[in-house]
């Protein structure tokens, strides 16, 4: 029974992340392949890069990667190759055109209204103070008329 | 018999929860002492009620009671005990139960503890979480009920998802629920304040122990998550910028912000209405973060139970909360004027900027996480947005909120000169730039990143040793030693949580940058070279467990001849779910941890994954010297005295 289970287990189990057989030689293009996969998603696992999943499809698309590596892509246009197969989907670094510039201009925008926004609230009841203290001048010269008296 | 009972407690509970949303809130505003005085009993039955029912499930769970739906559904009669009781919250209904569990846990803690509060302001914060309860009683009994019957139990459970079988994760949601749901306790008060249309200093003092509390959890809840992803996953990731994550990060962002503007309403009252609106969005966001681990409306790696149906009632509750909140907000939060002026170099205006990133930044991550949703339905495009781009969004808030943090942290209250700290400062950011240097030269050809983090953890640790020096004023050193002691608990809180923030920033900077990874087919028997170390795969074996079989490799890692560690990583296989796991093989240690995960079967040998991962356990550590600084502020004497000591307040009590 064991035996059998351990069998099951043995067929059951998925692939791995980046197998040692896939790996390429020149380290320094290996290097480039796992940056490239790393920034690429497995279609058919839910927020995993192809580098990290154990999916076969993802194991695929990892040799796909290493392949056009091999032939000298650049690393920008493997990402294409893969972009112009599989949609814009795989792309885990969503690319700025389109709507997506609100995406990415998001937090620069928002970062800008608020510190304006808070200097200009600062300023105004920093100010009220100041402005309270200016009239303390008038007051103070009105206390001086009244203390003569 | 006792799930009946279960159930028939949480009914009741239901109907407690409506007569103490309801008569305290009347009682408040006709000024009948009595009818606001049922509040505090009514939250006690509440608790007592939930307690109950959750107990019933509980027992329904550890003796295997397969004529019970949830239990057929989520449990084994071989699973170990540990996993029979995490089982009662591992699953949408249960988990749900849990969460109403620590709402009526809070509820009734305010009512008992809330002794110093004004009778009025008491009875509508406990009406308004009441509200909450009402909303999720709702939910469960008519959505989600746990309690169910089988017509025709089966002979055996379908088991709990074999990854979820795991001490990290049998505790992380409890945590994380007491987070969440801890943080609609400062969105009672909030609501509370508006009703009432005053918040002054003793609010600002009632409702940050609660934050506090709801924070320290949170972040203990996010560390167990995190490190759990980092030995279970099986390749020492842990963190994955999942929406299921993001999810708790949003509202511990929110919940940071909320914790230090509460401290300029307490000391300075000012940032009056601007501290409600962060205790509505906090709670906010805790809602947000059910809605999206729940209705499966974005995919993540963790997300159970996805139903539209149950998503489509949280936006409703989420609807009604917030649209409610808001709406009271905009007709009340204009009454709020602040008291306390200040100049702008001070510490008001630093914890203005430290509000402003911290919002600015979880409305970032929000953004990031909704966006494929927002793409999709509005510009057709179906596009991902993954780890590569919070990093580069959320980086800049990092190092932004780093470099400002100790100057902000020391900057006098009302008005200051930058000049003064930033020369006091000086020796901080001499060592920060040295320690920069230091990882720059000890790992050359890396990229400027890691340095540079590793310069501000160091700023941010030194500089909160440094925080806490100087308030031990100009005297002998001797006596500096001696008043260190005896400063007040919050400023300890403060500087060990600053300095914990430090230690994590570091541990990720150092992981991040400087891991090492071997990956190879390793033959039995023969030892091969990984960094400093090195490492052979002796034997693999099969093994039994008690709900599974495993393969179990023993790699032995010596260095310089002398032994390290015996290590033995294993592949699981849990026949009832179907399912394999990888338990990597981790050997903990301060400087670094070694991480070795066991691969197929190949020619001769297995695949074998050696990773070396320096300074991993200080992410870890950080966290917990961070909920450790919230738990030392919060044993800090000043909440315990009556709140508003300085300035009496209509109704206050004296200390206990």
């Amino acid at each position: 029974m064991k035996r059998l289970l351990l069998i099951v287990m043995l067929l059951a189990s998925p692939l791995w992340a980046v197998e040692p057989g896939e790996m390429l030689d020149d380290p320094a293009l290996e290097e480039r392949a796992r940056d490239v996969s790393g920034g690429l998603r497995c279609l058919v696992c839910r927020n995993e890069s192809i580098d990290e999943s154990h999916a076969e499809l993802a194991r695929d698309l990892r040799l796909l990667v290493r392949e056009r590596l091999v032939e000298g892509d650049s690393d920008a246009e493997v990402v294409e190759y893969i972009v112009a197969r599989y949609g814009e989907f795989v792309l885990l670094r969503p690319n700025a055109s389109g709507a997506n510039m609100l995406l990415w201009a998001a937090g620069p925008i928002m970062v800008l209204l608020g510190l304006i926004l808070a200097f200009v609230y600062i300023r105004s009841q920093s100010r009220r103070e100041a402005g309270q203290q200016g009239l303390s001048t008038d007051e103070e010269a009105r206390l001086e008329e009244i203390l003569k008296d | 018999m006792i799930v009946e009972l279960g159930h028939f407690a949480l009914i009741l509970a239901f109907g407690v929860s409506i007569f103490q949303m309801i008569v305290p809130m009347v009682g408040a505003h006709r000024g009948w002492g009595s009818w606001m005085a049922a509040a505090g009993p009514a939250a006690t039955a509440q608790f007592l009620l939930v307690a109950a029912s959750f107990v019933a499930l509980t027992v329904a769970f550890v003796t295997s009671d397969f004529s019970v739906a949830l239990v057929a559904a989520n449990s084994h009669t071989a699973k170990p005990l540990l996993y029979k009781i995490s089982g009662v919250w591992g699953n949408h209904e249960g988990s749900l139960l849990l969460w109403v569990l620590i709402l009526t846990l809070f509820g009734a803690m305010a009512a008992w503890f809330g002794g110093n509060l004004p009778p009025r302001l008491k009875a509508r914060v406990l009406a308004v979480q009441s509200a909450i309860g009402v909303a999720f009683f709702a939910f469960i009994l008519f959505t989600s009920n746990p309690f169910l019957r089988l017509e025709f139990p089966p002979f055996d459970g379908g088991d709990l998802n074999p990854l979820l079988q795991d001490p990290g994760l049998a505790f992380h949601p409890p945590f994380l629920y007491l987070g969440y749901v801890g943080l609609s306790m400062s969105f009672s008060f909030a609501v509370a304040a508006l009703i009432e249309g005053r918040v002054d200093a003793a609010w600002g003092r009632w409702v940050r122990p609660w934050t506090l509390a709801a924070w320290l959890f949170l972040t203990i809840g996010i560390g167990l998550g995190s490190w759990w992803a980092y030995y279970e996953l099986g390749w020492g990731g842990f963190w994955f910028w999942d929406p299921v994550e993001n999810a708790s990060f949003m509202p511990w962002l929110i919940s940071v912000a909320l914790l230090h503007s509460a401290i300029v309403v307490e000391k300075r009252e000012a940032l009056k209405a601007w501290t409600i609106l962060l205790a509505i969005l906090a709670f906010g966001f805790s809602l947000i973060g059910a809605f999206i681990v729940r209705s499966g409306v974005l995919t993540s790696v963790h997300a159970f139970a996805n139903d539209p149906e149950r998503g489509v009632f949280i936006l409703l509750i989420l609807m009604v909360f917030m649209g409610g909140a808001f709406l009271l907000y905009a007709l009340r939060a204009g009454a709020m004027e602040a008291k306390g002026v200040f100049g702008l170099v001070s510490r008001e205006s630093a914890l203005v900027l430290n509000n402003l990133l911290l919002a600015v930044s979880a409305l970032v991550v929000f953004v990031g996480t909704i966006w494929p949703l927002l793409s999709e339905i509005f510009f057709d495009r179906t596009l991902s947005v993954g780890p590569p781009f919070f990093n580069a969004a959320f980086g800049p808030f990092v190092i932004a909120m780093a470099v400002a943090l100790p100057i902000g942290a020391m900057v006098p209250w009302k008005r200051a000169k930058l000049g003064r700290v930033a020369k006091s400062l000086v020796p901080v950011a001499v060592l920060a730039a040295a320690g920069a240097l230091l990882a720059y030269s000890v790992f050359t050809g890396q990229s400027a990143m890691g340095p540079m983090f590793i310069g501000l953890s160091v700023w941010l640790v030194f500089g909160a040793v440094l925080d806490l020096w100087t308030r031990t004023g100009r005297k002998s050193i001797q006596e500096r030693f001696g008043r260190l002691w005896r400063l007040p608990r919050a400023d300890w809180g403060k500087a060990v949580a600053h300095g914990g923030l430090g230690i994590t920033l570091f541990g990720i900077a150092a992981l991040t940058t400087y891991e090492s990874e071997d990956i190879r087919v390793a033959t039995l028997g023969e030892p091969y070279e990984v960094g400093a170390y090195t490492v052979m795969l002796e034997t693999a074996r099969e093994l039994q467990g008690p709900n599974y079989v495993a393969l179990q490799g023993e790699v032995a890692v010596t260095r310089n001849g002398r032994d390290v560690a015996t290590m033995f990583p294993e592949r699981r296989f849990y026949p009832v779910a179907g399912m394999p796991t990888t338990e990597a093989a981790i050997d903990n240690g301060f400087t670094r941890d070694l991480y070795v995960v066991l691969g197929e079967g190949q020619s001769g040998g297995f695949v074998l994954r050696v990773y070396i991962k320096p300074f991993a356990n200080w992410i870890w550590g950080g966290s917990i010297i961070m909920a450790l600084g919230g738990a030392l502020s919060l044993t800090d004497r000043r909440y315990r005295v009556a709140a508003g000591a300085a300035r009496p307040v209509q109704g206050g009590v004296p200390a206990e």
